[in-house]
């Protein structure tokens, strides 16, 4: 029983110094993330973060669209098989609608980001660090922290949003077609409907929960890379970590900030 | 006054003493050569004068800054005059060889990209890989890495020059020219250097001083003629090549027996 005690402590202790070295580096790096701004940043700084946004946003298109298209037909699908119980299909709308923006669109997005760019991240800055490229850049007299970290930060707080709002889009293009195809309701109508049903405080919403979620996703994945001690080994168990800590984060994040608008908006 | 005087410094793995009190002072315009066995410190001092790494005693400081104690834009001002060679090379594997020796010049100076070029051309050219600036380290030897790793750190024309066993697989014609390069080096822009090395010729060659390392302290500083006249049985036997003391054999014996008295004992 004391044993259970001790362990569950030690795991405490432990998780709680993980996100105490979170928040350091968090500031650390919104401080560094001036110098990847345009106009008032440093150029180079810019444009790796551009790439970045290309790497993080252009190249998961095809598949966070394509998750999009299946989680629509599938919300519209289990709730129709419900609500026509009620004859009450034409609120499918209204759940896809509302569902995909405030909720499914970023969440979606969040878990098909930090699989695909969190890790790439840790594996990144990890194998710099096995390297030594990443002590290579402070004896250069770089901060890594600005050099490496910041262009990830901005390219993941740009992208991730944009990617929210296309997988939204695909959410809900895909409970059109189902609606087209089971009630043969036009699909401009059904876009009609769907504008009345969202309201400008679901978009708010989402768009706090994304960048929210892609902060998890960029900090989460350079601390775990920073944290690489040793060698390529240490580097996979790296990427696995990032994928895992980072899914998890943003599932408790997205429960938090969910309670927090569902009373916000009882009020 | 010394350049580079590193003090009392202490630095501790997990409880293990690598440094234990060493003192060094290096003159400007002096080639100081740093000799001793493989895993006797020599990576973990430069570490320290790099300032990659706390050491748990001690200070050292570069032209008159205490770097264990100042703030990181001192420390990074300090920086700007070294030119580091890691033992690894710690290329930037993203880059290609041209881009890795013009990043320092591209974004630490204001010159124009024709004239940057240039530069980068000449670097290059001087340890023999003019030809090969288009290649991203993947594409080249061992070698090649190890050269390219020196046309870096010559990048901005440093004031000290810092090299972990440049020649380290080289072949002896290239690493013959690297020597030469020192000392041209030395001869013309009064640069300091401290280089590692295992190669005696070599050290013997370039060196104005000899520091030799032993069990984290300093056995002998003095000039290649001290340095051949030191009688310490150690620098005697790293000198004269003499293979490890047969004291080892017995231990190896005794502990072969206790490992097969306790397998014996076991069943
Ligand atoms: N990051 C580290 N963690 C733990 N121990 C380390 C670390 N780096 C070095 N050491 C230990 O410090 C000692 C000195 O290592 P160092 O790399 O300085 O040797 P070296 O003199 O450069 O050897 P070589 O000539 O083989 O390069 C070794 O015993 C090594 O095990
Ligand atoms: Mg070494």
């Amino acid at each position: 029983m004391a044993n259970l005690l001790e362990i569950a402590g030690r795991e405490t202790l432990s998780q709680l110094d993980y996100v105490g070295s979170l928040n350091i580096q968090l500031w650390a790096t919104l401080r560094g993330m001036r110098a990847a701004l345009p106009l008032v940043g440093n150029r180079h700084r810019w444009r790796a973060a551009v790439h970045q946004m290309l790497e993080i946003g252009v190249d998961a298109l095809p598949m966070v669209a394509l998750m999009a298209v299946c989680s629509g037909f599938i919300l519209a699908m289990q709730g129709a098989s419900e609500l026509r119980r009620f004859g009450a299909l034409h609120y499918v709308i209204d759940l896809v609608a509302v569902g995909f923006t405030r909720e499914l669109g970023p969440l979606l997005t969040a878990i098909a980001v930090s699989g695909r760019s969190g890790s790439a991240f840790a594996a990144e800055i990890g194998t710099m660090k096995v390297t030594e490229e990443i002590d290579a850049l402070k004896v250069m007299a770089f901060e890594p922290v600005e050099f490496v970290l910041a262009p990830k930060y901005l390219a993941a707080l740009v992208a991730v949003p944009c990617l929210s709002i296309v997988a939204a889009f695909f959410g809900i293009l895909a409970g059109g077609l189902f609606m087209f195809f089971s009630t043969h309701l036009g699909l401009l109508l059904y876009l009609r409907y769907v504008l009345t049903s969202i309201e400008l405080r679901d978009v708010v919403a989402a768009m706090i929960k994304s960048l929210a979620f892609a902060t998890i996703i960029a900090h989460v994945g350079c601390l775990e890379g920073l944290r690489v001690r040793g060698g390529p080994d240490a580097v996979g168990r790296s990427t696995t970590s990032a994928v895992v800590r980072s899914t998890f984060l943003v599932i408790v994040a997205d429960a938090i900030f969910t309670t927090i608008f569902y009373f916000v908006g009882k009020a | 006054m010394s350049i580079i005087s590193v003090r009392d410094l202490a630095v501790e793995y997990d409880g293990r003493r690598v440094l234990d009190g060493l003192n060094l002072d290096i003159e400007p315009g002096q080639i100081t050569v740093l000799l001793g066995g493989s895993g006797s410190g020599k990576s973990t001092l430069l570490r320290q004068i790099l300032g990659l790494e706390h050491p748990k005693s001690g200070s050292v400081s570069i032209k008159g800054t205490d770097i264990t104690r100042c703030s990181q834009a001192d420390l990074n001002k300090v920086r700007r005059s070294l030119g580091v060679a890691f033992q690894s090379a710690a290329l930037f594997n993203s880059l290609s060889l041209e881009d890795n020796v013009a990043l320092t010049l591209r974004e630490h100076t204001a010159l124009a990209p024709s004239i940057i070029d240039l530069i980068v051309w000449m670097k290059l050219a001087v340890v023999g890989l003019a030809d090969f600036g288009k290649l991203h380290p993947q594409e080249l030897s061992g070698g090649m890495k190890k050269r390219a790793a020196v046309a870096r750190a010559l990048a901005m024309d440093p004031e000290i020059l810092v090299l972990d066993e440049p020649s380290a697989g080289l072949d002896p014609i290239v690493a013959a020219e690297l020597d030469e390069l020192i000392l041209f080096l030395k001869g013309t822009f009064q640069i300091t250097a401290l280089v590692v090395t295992h190669e005696l010729d070599s050290a013997f060659r370039i060196a104005d001083r000899i520091a030799m390392l032993f069990d984290g302290r300093l056995l002998a500083v003095g000039t290649k003629d001290e340095i051949r006249a030191n009688q310490h049985p150690r620098v005697r036997q790293f000198l004269d090549r003499v293979p490890g003391s047969p004291v080892h054999m017995p231990a190896l014996a005794s502990y072969l027996e206790r490992y097969v008295q306790s397998k014996e004992a076991k069943p």
